[in-house]
């Protein structure tokens, strides 16, 4: 394995893991909101507080992560990706601004103030939108080239693609399932009957649209970027695996084996990251940019690297440690709910 | 206006929310942890709210300089995409090890805000502070490191625009780095300990008598006045780094024209549009003894540095208002002290407290001078000797009206921070918190 693909293979984790951890956050935030507006707010609140509260911070830093990390090995991508998404991005960094700081408003300031609840949901759903142009533009298409030998962002054709749009409304239908998913699995562990009931049949209602649009952008893929709809087309069998692991997990959601049906969530959306990751092979922003003309030089890879082993030796027990006090813990789990 | 003066802006207003929050979240864990500390040993309530109120008021600025610290670090490949793809290559690890910290800082200041009385023995949840406090400091001698590299670049070779010879470790251990990571080490302390000792003298001010107060202001009074006196030390160390890696930002600072010995030192006064300094105070040999211990020592002037090199020399106004604000915070503190000490009333008084209540946000209104100081002082240069400003910048057109959106987007924090904080402390005050408490050991005492 060369120090390029070493290189974008942790990226590609810590983006991973941060699609993860900021999906369960961004639904939860949702379903808190909308559950207000439904007047089933009483049957959500403990647990998805219960959840929240110690974790918050941690999911921003995921991102935070896979952005250095992105400009340490992949230098050049500060220069094409810096200069094309400035409007994007900035609106995302709005946003998020706004939904961590409302956040720690509503939960430390004053309790319950519905305002800051709805803000937190309604930035939680537009987050992923607008994050997840990175990923559209970076799929090729939308750039061009300004007079002055620059380059910028084609607003237009980005706003009428409807490639971009099925993107879109993947993240955030995927959002809601895997929410749901692992709020069903946390208030099983709760013996919250009333919240698990809940999550259950929104974790059912957000499944179907998750896979239709899923496989709807891989069918677009043919008309908007032949070379990575083939190099998908060879991964084929990946696909039908996380297609296995989607069925699996509905499975155990009607044999009521929580924990294990979000366990194959996690493992449904972790094949086909890593299939569409592999496909796309080696292009960082098609065509402009490979992973082997973006590299670091040497020296700084290794140093990354090396600060990586030891930087993951000092952080997954602290992880390990969350999760025994605050996601693995019964006792804390269920204490509001004696 | 162009969008390399319009990044410049942006990056300026960003930075400068975010170093308000960016302070205090260095300067805080430090303060909780002696707080927490004395509470255990002393097995005093007073020192443990004091800790559990302090971490409560941290969350909230934790999370908006979490905000701003993400707003910050994207918008520096946003509006520098040119400067983020060289330097990239060279200040990464720092870059990389930064989050590392911050990373563990966040995951222990979770687990001890929610674990007050979940350990059988007091200590452990105590223990949970120490990460906390390593992992701000750490987090800011790497950010630190990176902007002292944009100061004195080192650790590779440019060869016909390609970079060879690249050492991270050398780039990182530059001969800016020890200083400034110091001094913002030192000067993040003072100026929480005198923010938190304004809350305090506030409380006092208002004609509140609890005990609770007096022990807060005497505790951050204390340490602020040992932080004063570490930041100064430092602040002269920095000023002999300038004369010697940077003598244009020293010289700008002081309006020192002329190449000579038995330099003066400037404070205040006006420039005149042919560089003659007016209405200043002059302190003769000053510059020279800070400079090289000798009064006699020879500083670089500006006369001998190339024209275009020169950084803007409003440096200066900045560079006097953080040095007056410092000696007379230093100065007021150890008045303080020695009242204390000898029992003198005269600290009871108003008009003491008065100046009291001013010295948290006139430290903070140092360390933005500070900060402007030590930025506006490299221009034209983003990396000194290698890449000026104008040359990092995005072409964007679109940077204008994203400067108004962070403006709108700050201002919409700030106001949102200063409101929630402090609804949360006057609807529960301490006499009300210390009441609670008691009332539950006496039920667990049952």
């Amino acid at each position: 394995m060369t120090l390029e693909v070493i290189g974008i293979s942790v990226l590609w984790l810590f983006l991973f893991g941060y699609v993860i951890v900021a999906s369960i956050d961004f639904g939860a935030g949702f379903f808190n909101a909308s559950t207000i507006v439904t007047r089933k707010h009483h049957i959500v609140n403990s647990v998805i507080q219960r959840y929240l509260s110690p974790v918050w911070e941690i999911t921003n830093v995921f991102l935070v992560f896979f952005f250095v990390g992105m400009i340490g090995f992949f230098p050049k991508t500060a220069y094409y990706f810096g200069t094309v998404l400035l409007v994007p991005i900035s609106i995302s960094i709005i946003l998020l601004a706004l939904r961590g700081s409302y956040y720690a408003f509503g939960t430390y300031g004053t309790k319950g103030h519905v305002g800051y609840t709805l803000m937190y949901g309604v930035t939680g759903v537009l987050i992923p939108a607008s994050l997840s142009t990175a990923l559209i533009v970076s799929q090729g298409g939308f750039i061009r080239e300004t007079p002055t030998g620059g380059i910028e962002l084609d607003f237009l054709s980005l706003f009428t693609s409807p490639f971009a749009w099925s993107i879109v409304a993947l993240s955030l239908v995927s959002v809601l399932f895997i929410s749901a998913s692992f709020l069903a699995y946390y208030s099983s562990v709760a013996e919250d009957i009333e919240a698990l009931n809940l999550f259950r049949r929104y974790t059912w209602i957000w499944s179907f649209p998750t896979i239709v649009t899923a496989m709807g952008i891989i069918i677009e893929m043919k008309w908007h970027n032949p070379t990575h709809y083939e190099g998908m087309l060879s991964l084929w069998w990946l696909f039908a695996l996380s297609l296995v692991c989607f069925i699996a997990s509905l499975w155990l959601l009607k044999k009521r084996h929580y924990g294990r049906s979000f366990i194959f969530v996690v493992l449904q959306f972790a094949i086909a990251f890593y299939a569409y990751g592999v496909s796309r092979y080696p292009y960082l922003l098609y065509p402009n940019l490979t992973i082997y003309d973006g590299f670091t030089n040497e020296t700084m890879a290794y140093a990354l690297i090396t600060a990586f082993v030891f930087g993951f030796m000092l952080l997954i027990p602290s992880l390990y440690l969350v999760f025994k006090l605050f996601i693995m813990n019964k006792p804390y789990i269920q204490k509001r709910n004696s | 206006m162009e969008s390399v003066e319009l990044s410049r802006y942006l990056t300026m207003l960003t930075l400068s929310v975010h170093v308000i929050f960016a302070t205090v979240g260095v300067g805080v864990p430090i303060m909780i942890t002696i707080a927490h500390w004395l509470g255990l040993k002393r097995q005093d309530e007073h020192y443990l709210l004091l800790a559990k109120r302090w971490a409560r008021g941290y969350v909230i600025s934790v999370a908006v300089g979490v905000v701003t610290g993400t707003a910050i670090a994207l918008q520096l490949a946003l509006l520098w995409p040119r400067f983020m793809e060289f330097a990239g290559q060279l200040v990464a690890l720092p870059l990389f090890m930064e989050t590392f910290a911050f990373f563990f800082e966040a995951i222990f200041l979770g687990i001890y805000l929610y674990t007050w009385n979940r350990f059988k023995n007091p200590k452990h949840h105590f223990y949970l502070l120490a990460p906390v406090v390593l992992g701000s400091a750490m987090s800011a001698l790497f950010i630190t490191s990176v902007n002292a590299f944009m100061n004195v670049p080192q650790g590779f070779t440019l060869i016909g625009g390609q970079l060879t010879n690249i050492q991270p470790l050398v780039a990182m251990f530059n001969p800016a780095m020890p200083t400034k990571v110091a001094h913002v080490l030192t000067s993040a302390y003072m100026t929480t300990a005198f923010i938190l000792a304004s809350i305090a003298a506030y409380h006092l001010l208002k004609g509140n008598r609890h005990e609770y107060h007096r022990k807060a202001l005497a505790l951050t009074m204390k340490i602020a006045l040992i932080f004063s006196i570490a930041t100064a030390l430092v602040g002269d160390l920095s000023g002999k780094y300038l004369a010697e890696y940077q003598p244009e930002k020293l010289a700008a600072a002081e309006w020192h024209f002329e190449t000579e010995g038995e330099a003066p030192l400037v404070l205040y006064g006006v420039l005149t549009e042919k560089n003659e300094v007016k209405y200043a105070f002059k302190i003769p040999y000053a510059l020279s003894i800070l400079v090289h211990s000798n009064p006699f020592g020879v500083v670089t002037g500006l006369n001998d540095i190339p024209k275009e090199y020169h950084p803007p020399y409003e440096i200066h106004y900045f560079f006097d208002i953080m040095v007056t604000i410092g000696i007379w915070l230093t100065f007021l503190s150890l008045v303080y002290f020695i009242a204390l000490w000898r029992n003198w009333s005269f600290i009871k008084t108003k008009i003491f407290r008065i100046l009291l209540v001013t010295s948290g946000p006139l430290a903070m209104i140092a360390i933005e001078a500070g900060w402007w100081f030590t930025e506006v002082g490299r221009q034209p240069w983003i990396m000194r000797g290698f890449m000026q400003t104008a040359e990092g910048a995005t072409d964007s057109p679109h940077v204008g009206i994203m400067f108004v959106a962070f403006a709108v987007l700050y201002l919409i924090l700030l106001i949102g921070t200063a409101v929630v904080l402090t609804r949360m402390f006057k609807k529960n005050p301490v006499e009300l918190e210390l009441e609670k408490d008691s009332i539950e050991q006496r039920s667990v005492a049952k």
